[in-house]
């Protein structure tokens, strides 16, 4: 069953001449793209192979097999690849490395159930080893609906592509990883049935995020904010992942997915994790992974009674956006009448270990509010005694740190400092670092990195059975309550901050940072 | 862009820094968004005749540009400090971006401030950034004022008209700065994939077969040539011999455990940028790896033992001389460790 994986961090130790490199060997690789005619491969995946290309950032020996049920030569594919990467490349296409690249793409039609042509993508891949001269490593790309991911692997172990006696065999899998603990369950069964866990590398493209992985080098490179990491010192921590926009053309997947399974169960419990970890003996893949799974299980799966304390769900109904005024979810295209989908979702989640007990974790996110924004707010207790007077001023605030996601990114903390004058008030002033300021390099798409890295096989900011497993065990039980009906819709106007019902969810001397 | 200006003649760096001061309170004030980029302060020390052509090179560095510019422009007889600072930033930046502020100051000095540079420059600087010092026209007096300010000084040997003496003058300023040096960076591409195609374990195996290496290379580009050869030495343990040989090529020898290895440096012709055009490496099985200079990347080819060939383009964009620089300037945040033991042998090689 096993392809035969190799150990990539112990032999860049033994090549003398990696030392010293920023960017080091990739092994040569094929790469079949699944999905290769999909939204995703055509925004996100063909323009970060291309910009990777140009920075001479893939393997010295590349090829990238799409493959999809349309039938379409080679040179229709390069074509339709072609348009994609211009349209959506973060940099200008510089023409001679687009064609070398579109000269190393192949396409197979594969409808995802017919065994045969997977004996033609096989043929594929093995006439691309021939032209190499050497057996490539394979990374497989499932880009496709979920419900084929059980179907592919099940394919490629049936064709034998599923391992190599002389190269390494990976396989790539895009978010959703299950719709529910159950099915999750049943489809980490089917993978596990064909691949190793270490050639598994489950997508969750936040990871790929410089400031998401920021938030563990702030955590682990700075001495003075661990001293304060904890239930001592910190009051609660909000969680937001807002976005202005509706649901555009998306209605036939989100009204499927809603607000939690497309953001809470993955990116949003992922920041929790990187914000709750305990420190890593190193960062090697399974260190981190093992701490993040940690804090995971030491979050208690609510039970259905406590889902309506801890939670709330909403939709958005008409209102007013960048001065326009739009439609309410139930009236957006393809969104059926009677959709009980939601596309907000609040939740206040407590980690209960020796850090962290009693710190109330809440996270929010939604579609159509005021203002799109990704944070952490860490907001510290009151200070214990109030030696400074208050009169003439909002006084002494607890600080705050904020951990700036997108679309700004970087990291703000917020003191107490004197006003000028001849009295002694206080009022909150920032101090801030912002990555467009500090840094000179361009941070790549999330998916730059997360390509090479499979590539690579360095699995670190990739999610592991057992994460994501433990996540769905904290998200199901809110899934089945919210089905059965256990907690009312609540509403809110399009462009506004959130429904009332999501003030309640913070508890009382708190409120939510605006948007 | 926005951009707040002064300028005074026959001024003193305590007006300069002043003025400073007050150009970036008014920034802040005209501008909700603006944040000063807080990456290091670059020292570029110029010959006033050829100020405009650095300063195009530094508009061409795009987003690597470093926070605080401070352009010393130097005319022999000049006695008096002249003076124009500009703080500015991107206005066109969208609602709800920051505007990235820049700032740069432009001295018009003489050949006797060189001496004391430092005493001018260093109120201008902003503290707690690294500080880099690029002196493109060989002021070396300029430098080693600097030397006490500087953390980074940004070099160019292939710009240097004697090469050993530009090596020893990279060694030197090691001594208590990080030397960037452009002509390394040139041949960081193909120190890349030479690492990438001996990565493969079997492929690994064969760093010890090595029986020669050949680098070609633009004729105004023998330093990274050296510098190249020099990794390859100090990366495998080779006890690198002097080069010998005049024109367009240069050989030597370097031993190694197992034997000794031939080194030959050729002028090529190459259009475009400067840098290095070729690479062969032969082991003494007979199989061999020849990387060269083609559009779109590298073209690379590797014989086997049998004399079979297989060839193929690995894929790359050149980054043009500009990108250099920008690259330069981005190094100056970072380290590299194998810079110092390649220099080292790089010189054992012209010495």
């Amino acid at each position: 069953m096993a392809a035969t994986a190799t150990d990539t961090a112990r032999e860049q130790a033994e090549n003398p001449l990696t030392e010293g490199l920023e960017r080091l060997p990739v092994a040569p690789t094929t790469m079949v793209i699944f999905g290769a005619s999909g939204d995703l491969a055509h925004r996100k995946l063909l323009p970060a192979l291309y910009n990777l290309a140009h920075e001479g950032a893939l393997p010295e020996r590349f090829n990238m097999v799409g493959a999809a049920r349309r039938e379409q030569t080679d040179e229709e594919f390069r074509e339709v690849a072609r348009e994609a990467i211009e349209a959506n490349s973060r940099r200008e296409p510089d023409a001679k490395v687009l064609d070398g690249l579109l000269e190393r793409m192949r396409y197979v039609a594969v409808p995802f159930d017919d065994s045969e042509a997977y004996g033609k993508l096989g043929e594929v891949i093995e006439e691309l080893d021939d032209e190499a001269g050497q057996p490539l490593a394979r990374m497989y790309y499932l880009s496709t609906a979920p419900e084929y991911f059980s179907v592919i692997a099940d394919e490629l172990k049936k064709a034998g592509l599923h391992r190599h006696k002389g190269a390494d065999v990976r396989v790539v899998i895009e978010k959703p990883f299950g719709t529910d603990l159950a099915s999750a369950k049943a489809l980490q069964e089917d993978i596990s049935k064909v691949f190793r866990e270490r050639q598994v590398f489950r997508i969750d493209h936040y990871l790929g995020k410089e400031t998401v992985q920021n938030v563990l080098a702030f955590r682990f490179a700075n001495l003075m904010f661990e001293p304060v990491w904890n239930r001592n010192y910190i009051d609660h921590v909000q969680i937001t992942a807002a976005e202005d926009i509706g649901i555009g053309s998306r209605a036939g997947y989100y009204d499927q997915a809603g607000a939690l399974r497309d953001l809470v169960q993955n990116h949003m419990l992922q920041l929790l994790t990187l914000l709750c970890m305990e420190p890593p003996a190193s960062f090697d893949a399974d260190k981190v992974r093992d701490e993040k799974v940690k804090v995971l299980d030491a979050i208690t799966p609510p039970t259905p009674e406590q889902v309506a304390q801890m939670t709330v769900r909403a939709q958005y109904t008409s209102g007013m956006a960048d001065g326009e005024e739009v439609h309410g979810y139930l009236d957006e295209d393809d969104v059926p009448d009677d959709s009980e989908t939601e596309t907000y979702a609040a939740l206040r989640l407590e980690v209960h270990n020796w850090r962290w007990e009693g710190v109330p974790f809440v996270l929010r996110t939604g579609k159509r509010l005021s203002r799109k924004t990704t944070e952490i707010a860490v907001q510290l207790k009151p200070v214990p005694h109030l030696a400074f007077q208050s009169h003439g001023s909002v006084g002494v605030q607890p600080n705050l740190l904020i951990l700036a996601v997108q679309p700004n990114e970087g990291v703000s903390l917020s003191l107490g400092a004197k006003i000028p004058g001849s009295r002694m008030r206080i009022r909150p002033v920032n101090m801030e670092f912002l990555y467009g300021s500090a840094f000179m390099s361009q941070s790549p798409e999330a998916y730059e990195r997360l390509i090479q890295d499979a590539m690579r096989g360095e699995a670190t900011l990739f999610t592991r059975s057992d994460e994501v497993i433990a996540q769905w065990s904290i998200i199901d039980p809110i899934l089945k309550a919210w089905k059965d009906g256990d907690l009312p819709m609540a509403h809110y106007e399009a462009g506004s901050p959130g429904p009332q019902e999501a003030e309640d969810l913070i508890g009382e001397g708190r409120s939510w940072r605006g948007l | 862009m926005t951009e707040e200006v002064w300028r005074e003649r026959d001024t003193t760096p305590s007006k300069i820094e002043a003025a400073l001061r007050r150009l970036l309170i008014e920034r802040y004030h005209d501008q909700d968004a603006f944040v000063p980029a807080r990456v290091l302060n670059l020292i570029v020390v110029v010959d006033r005749e050829f100020r405009g052509e650095v300063e195009n090179r530094l508009e061409r560095v795009g987003r690597y540009h470093p926070s605080r510019l401070i352009l010393c422009s130097v005319s022999d007889r000049r006695k008096t400090i002249d003076a124009w600072c500009s703080v500015s930033d991107d206005a066109g930046s969208a609602p709800g971006k920051i505007a990235i502020g820049r700032e740069q100051v432009e001295l018009d000095i003489g050949e006797r401030h060189l001496a004391s540079l430092d005493s001018i420059v260093d109120p201008l600087l902003v503290s707690d950034l690294a500080t880099v010092v690029w002196a493109p026209h060989s002021h070396e007096i300029a430098v080693d004022a600097l030397r006490r300010l500087a953390q980074v000084v940004l070099v160019d040997s292939q710009d240097e008209p004697e090469l050993g003496a530009a090596l020893d003058r990279a060694e030197d300023l090691l001594e208590n700065a990080y030397v960037v040096d452009l002509a390394w960076l040139r041949s960081t591409p193909w120190r890349e994939r030479v690492a990438a195609a001996f990565d493969p374990p079997a492929l690994r195996r064969s760093l010890g077969e090595i029986s020669a290496v050949t680098v070609r290379h633009r004729a105004d580009s023998v330093a990274a040539a050296v510098l190249f050869c020099g990794w390859l030495s100090s990366r495998l343990g080779w006890k690198a011999g002097s080069l010998s040989g005049s024109g367009e090529r240069l050989s030597g020898r370097a031993r190694a455990r197992r034997g000794e290895i031939s080194i030959k440096l050729e002028h090529v012709e190459q259009p475009g940028a400067p840098g290095l055009a070729g690479v062969t490496i032969e082991m003494a099985s007979g199989r061999s790896l020849s990387l060269d200079r083609t559009e779109g990347g590298l073209r690379s080819v590797r014989r086997e033992r049998d004399g079979k060939e297989i060839a193929w383009t690995v894929l790359g964009a050149s980054r043009g001389e500009s990108g250099i620089l920008g690259e330069g300037v981005r190094q100056a945040l970072l380290r590299d460790p194998t810079y110092r033991p390649a220099l080292t042998a790089a010189r054992a090689m012209v010495a």
